[in-house]
């Protein structure tokens, strides 16, 4: 039994299917800000989230730097506390940046737009369980066109 | 009252049937591992159902890709978004495509002929003949086919995922004109490792359990006539199709479905 | 085995009882085996002796392989017990039937040899797995064997390449393998042309003498079988109809032994599958 062209040809499968994972892991697959492990969390309040998911990227100037990781509503004041989970090798944002739900596109997905501040002396930098202060919510159409009307009332 | 005891007693059939398999699956798997003698049984076994569905399977996924990567473009051009053929190709490809249309492959392809050639062997006297040896057929013969199986199939679906973005690749970026930077760049900010690439490869691998246990048992309680291997082997692709799609739904819930 | 030698057993006069019952290899006591409703054997005794060809003959379809099985602890009967060497084979555990499993043989009426392996790694097979030989030991253990069947030419071929007397011959050369003391022959001139059946025949023959084997031949070929056995059993309707030496069994005066000895198409073993008289079954047809 030629015992050993088998071993060989099932050799070469097993490397084609590793070649085939590497290319997913490489080529296909974002393994981003979770990828290198190592995060820290962030939280935000907003008043309003509008489509915000689990999952959905906080980005600065369009660089992903982590991920929604828990979405929850504050049992004292009822507004919605996002969890951010940020990659670690992101870890010198000053406390005075801000955050804001925005949209990718006129259909797209929404995501968390992070703008660092300004760091001056006496600014200390974002830490693990800190909460952001400054936030602008998501837009919701219903309110804006409310808004709209609104002011076209007043005109 | 008829119909009472009918049901009865295909419910008994059920269950005695499910005992069977469980006993098949526990005894070639909870038996004293043999390296030397079970690690080259296996890799012939990987050969015949692994190397040998490898054809099939590169070039199910090339038309797979290829077919969806022009149904993909002809919706999204429309609005513009034909930059995101890539994720559109690999997300289906690499969640549901690859390891569901891999499986019902495999099902066909090595499941029948693992089913035949089991039920082959007891026709023939040759597990009973083995008994007598005092050789266990379920650690010689089962035991390497069903790891095999165990093991091949999700090296198959990855190769499929993979080939099927390449030939997404082919059709959406060399023939339609999609941008070759936006089709990676795109799919690679959007597709997830552990929630993409891992869950479709846990998927590919209950299947994977799920078909090759079928398809040995199938055979190992075949009625050993070549009506009852014939009816052995048919029942293993359907049974196995029917799995796969409804695991398929169950572990999709689980997986992607909440929150 | 000799009795004195068992752990914990001392002459006694027991022993002399005990001794008797060792020269029977295989002793079946009282065995009922039934296949769903239909009864196969009722009530049946028989003795296998040591170092003898017992035959055990039968009309076609009356379970005689069913009754190897059930020596080699592949089926369990109903009521009653087969011992081996004074071991009961159905009160054992799997470990240990499989133990004694590799003291006997048996040959296939197929020959079953594996149809995925040349003939050589056939009879390599139990070497390989019961065995931590050598392949060089191996090789020559398999040639030999061979060479007892006179296939060694053949050591190469695939079992399909085979004409079907050879690979009862090859599988024959297997069953012997590793040297058991019990080779159950299952039907082995079934379908075989007189000249393989002549081979097999001399072959069975050659081989118990030469290895002091204890050999159980079932079949229907009333003349081959005779000629080699020791013993011979005649089993008919769920009974043991005849039993002793072929000279005894020849001067028989049972007529079911002398229809089955003479081949005659009906008599005591009815020629009709047990049905309702004819004459009946047409008077319902309206």
């Amino acid at each position: 039994m030629n015992s050993r062209k088998t071993e060989v040809l099932v050799g070469a499968f097993v490397a084609l299917a590793i070649a085939a994972l590497l290319m997913l892991a490489l080529h296909v697959a974002n393994q981003g800000a979770r990828g290198n492990g190592e995060t820290y969390n962030l939280y935000a309040k907003f008043d309003n989230i509008g489509g915000l998911k689990v999952r959905s990227a906080v980005k600065v100037g369009g660089v992903t730097v982590g991920r929604v990781e828990n979405i929850a509503l504050d049992p004292q004041d009822f507004t919605p506390v996002v969890t951010l989970s940020i990659s670690a090798d992101y870890n010198e944002f000053p406390e005075t940046s801000s955050v804001s739900i925005l949209t990718s596109g006129l259909l797209g997905e929404q995501y968390v737009g992070f703008q660092p501040g300004f760091s001056i002396d006496g600014v200390e930098n974002l830490a693990d369980g800190d909460y952001i202060e400054d936030t602008k919510s998501a837009l919701v159409l219903e309110d804006l066109i409310g808004q709209f009307l609104f002011n076209k009332g007043s005109d | 009252m008829e119909w009472l005891a009918r049901l009865g007693s295909a419910t008994l059939a059920r269950f005695s049937a499910m005992g069977r398999a469980t006993f098949v699956l526990t005894g070639a798997l909870i038996a004293k591992p043999q390296p030397m003698k079970h690690i080259p049984l296996t890799i012939q076994q990987m050969y015949v159902v692994g190397v040998q569905s490898l054809s099939i399977i590169v070039v199910s996924g090339l038309f797979i890709g290829m077919v969806m990567a022009l149904q993909g473009y002809t919706i999204l051009v429309d609005y513009g978004a034909e930059g995101s053929l890539g994720p559109m190709v690999a997300l289906s490809l690499l969640r549901e495509l690859g390891p569901v249309v891999t499986a019902l492959l495999f099902a066909g392809r090595a499941g029948s002929a693992l089913t035949a050639e089991i039920g082959l062997m007891k026709a023939t006297e040759q597990l009973s003949s083995m008994e007598m040896m005092a050789v266990d057929p379920l650690r010689r013969v089962v035991a390497p086919r069903l790891w095999a199986g165990m093991i091949s199939m999700p090296l198959l679906a990855i190769i499929f995922s993979a080939v099927g973005i390449l030939g997404g690749h082919l059709v959406g970026v060399d023939w339609l004109g999609v941008d070759a930077g936006s089709y990676w760049s795109i799919m690679q900010s959007t597709v997830e490792w552990n929630e993409d690439v891992m869950n479709g490869i846990i998927k590919s691998v209950v299947f994977a359990f799920v078909c090759t246990w079928i398809a040995i048992f199938k055979g190992y309680d075949a009625v050993p006539t070549s009506e009852g291997i014939s009816k052995a082997t048919t029942q293993t692709v359907v049974y196995s199709s029917l799995a796969v799609l409804g695991l398929d739904f169950v572990l999709t819930a689980i997986m992607f479905g909440i929150e | 085995m000799h009795p004195s030698s068992l752990p914990g057993l001392h002459p006694t006069p027991v022993m002399e009882l005990l001794n008797t019952t060792m020269d029977n290899l295989v002793d079946i006591q009282h065995l009922t085996f039934r296949r769903q409703k239909r009864v196969i054997y009722d009530d049946i005794s028989l003795q296998i002796r040591k170092g003898q060809t017992t035959a055990i003959m039968g009309p076609s379809g009356i379970g005689k392989t069913t009754l190897l099985k059930l020596i080699g602890g592949q089926l369990k009967p109903d009521s009653g017990d087969v011992l081996f060497k004074g071991e009961s084979i159905p009160g054992m555990s799997r470990r240990r039937l499989f133990d004694v499993r590799r003291q006997m043989s048996m040959l296939f009426q197929s020959g079953a040899l594996f149809t995925d392996m040349s003939v050589y790694d056939n009879i390599a097979f139990p070497l390989r797995e019961h065995t931590r030989l050598s392949e060089a030991v191996i090789e020559i253990i398999v040639m030999l064997k061979l060479q007892a069947v006179g296939l060694r030419g053949a050591a190469h071929l695939m079992p399909a390449e085979l004409s079907g007397g050879m690979a009862r011959r090859a599988a024959l050369a297997r069953a012997i393998a590793l040297d058991p003391e019990l080779i159950l022959y299952d039907e082995p001139f079934a379908g075989q042309d007189p000249i393989s059946m002549g081979v097999l025949v001399k072959l069975i023959k050659a081989l118990n003498d030469a290895l002091n084997l204890t050999s159980v031949v079932v079949t229907h070929d009333v003349n081959e079988v005779m000629s080699i056995a020791d013993y011979v059993y005649i089993l008919a309707e769920k009974k043991i109809i005849g039993e002793g030496t072929p000279e005894e069994i020849r001067k028989s005066d049972s007529p079911l032994v002398q229809q089955f000895l003479n081949g005659e198409a009906d008599g005591p073993v009815p020629f009709h599958f047990p049905a309702p008289s004819m004459e009946s079954a047409l008077q319902g047809v309206k």
